[in-house]
């Protein structure tokens, strides 16, 4: 059976790759913290020795549309463009062509309607910056094959925390039930609190700092209940109106298996907090 | 009122460099055409016609004038609404006021909700 070897959870600034990439003296204070950190993350991936990513993100408006919107939707193609026109345009992020896995796609499809979550499906998918930002900081090389699955975090309905979590749960027992005998790693991206197009956004701190240091102690702890008591969507909207690319970080907990982190780290820049979690599965009893 | 026309008009623009161009130059044209020729096909689909949703007077005012503030009070789409005006402005806003300068602008032009519930962007 395949091997779990990583997950990792993280946010998906899609300015990361330019501020770390433009001219010294043009750029942002924390560029060079910002790069130490980020390459300092990398590294636990790089130690679990992975053979596949499976890649948990979410169109932002990209390829999914209001005429025909998925609340789950997996990738199984042998190839995935990726960054749009208005990617490129807004954020300065490169194209780029993946690797896919269409043997694990479909393994891990089918293992999830087994599981009782109904995913849409896409055999052209162009994956955005959900998925791009975490190539382009964890594994810049770009060598792996993936498994894009993309959740909605950003048209309502959305489903519940638990549902997310749940996921997360059964994303874990499909890759230990695929047969074969890679190591697999997870990574998921999305936010803390953030506000976008609203006036909260851009501040001198992230709209909710409480919310941020909050978050970050129930994930380094792997405190599952206390997140599922406390978030609701409408507290997270009182965090500010995109803080609902939190369910990607509490379905990722669900990957994880909801225990205490092995990798932890923050950047508060000024507009948002990233952060950084790493777990490695612990060998289970049988 | 149509929320989804609304972010078919900012989704369809902003993804499409000849037409934010126009949408640049000339808004009053580009939305006027827009609502005879791309606002009635199927996405992605050059030949079928859909006849569901129109503008209303209101949200083609709010398009032309390129006001984010009533398209938010309509309840667009947040990351639509934003995305498609830092096309316009990011650039020229750069070169006068530096780096976010007009993230924070529109921030401050939205400041009266900011205690308040956001209009409902569900459609």
């Amino acid at each position: 059976m395949a091997k779990h070897v990583a997950t990792l959870a993280c946010t998906h600034h899609p300015f990361y790759f330019k501020a770390t990439t433009a001219l010294p003296d043009q750029q942002m204070p924390q560029a060079a913290e910002w790069k130490h950190k980020v390459e300092a993350y990398r590294d636990t991936l790089a130690r679990a020795q992975p053979d596949i990513l499976v890649m948990i993100g979410s169109d932002h408006f990209h390829q999914i549309f209001l005429d025909n919107c998925p609340q789950f939707l997996i990738g199984k193609a042998p190839l995935y463009d990726a960054t749009f026109y208005n990617e490129m345009r807004e954020f300065g992020i490169p194209k780029y062509t993946l690797q896919g896995d269409e043997d694990m796609s479909r393994f891990l499809h089918q293992s999830l309607m087994d599981q009782n979550f109904d995913f849409a499906f896409s055999n052209e998918l162009k994956v955005d910056h959900s998925i791009v930002c975490p190539i382009i900081t964890v594994r810049p090389q770009n060598d792996l094959p993936i498994v894009p699955i993309y959740t909605n975090i950003f048209a309502p309905p959305l489903h519940s925390p638990r549902r997310f979590y749940d996921l997360g749960c059964a994303i874990r027992r499909a890759i230990a039930d695929y047969p074969s005998s890679k190591r697999v790693a997870v990574i998921g991206t999305g936010h803390l609190s953030l506000e976008l197009g609203g006036p909260r956004q851009f501040m001198e701190t992230g709209p909710d700092p409480v919310f941020d240091r909050q978050a970050i102690e129930w994930l380094r702890s792997g405190n599952v209940e206390a997140i599922l008591e406390n978030v609701t969507h409408p507290s997270m909207e009182k965090s500010g109106n995109a803080t609902h690319g939190f369910l990607n970080f509490i379905l990722m907990l669900g990957v994880a298996g909801s225990e205490g982190a092995d990798y932890v780290d923050s950047l508060d820049l000024f507009h948002t907090m990233e952060a950084y979690f790493t777990w490695y599965p612990k060998e289970r009893a049988a | 009122m149509s929320k989804y026309y609304v972010n078919k008009f900012l989704f369809t623009v902003d993804r499409d460099p000849q037409l934010l161009k126009r949408y640049i130059e000339d808004p009053r044209n580009l939305v006027a055409n827009w609502e005879q020729s791309i606002g009635p096909k199927l996405l992605g689909n050059e030949v079928e016609a859909t006849v569901v949703h129109a503008l209303t007077k209101a949200e083609r005012q709010a398009l032309v004038d390129h006001d984010f503030v009533a398209l938010f009070e309509m309840g667009a789409h947040f990351f639509l609404n934003l995305t498609l005006f830092v096309g316009i402005y990011d650039e020229p806003y750069m070169t006068r006021y530096g780096p976010l300068s007009f993230h924070r602008e529109f921030a401050s032009k939205l400041q009266h909700w900011r205690s308040l519930d956001y209009p409902s962007i569900t459609t």
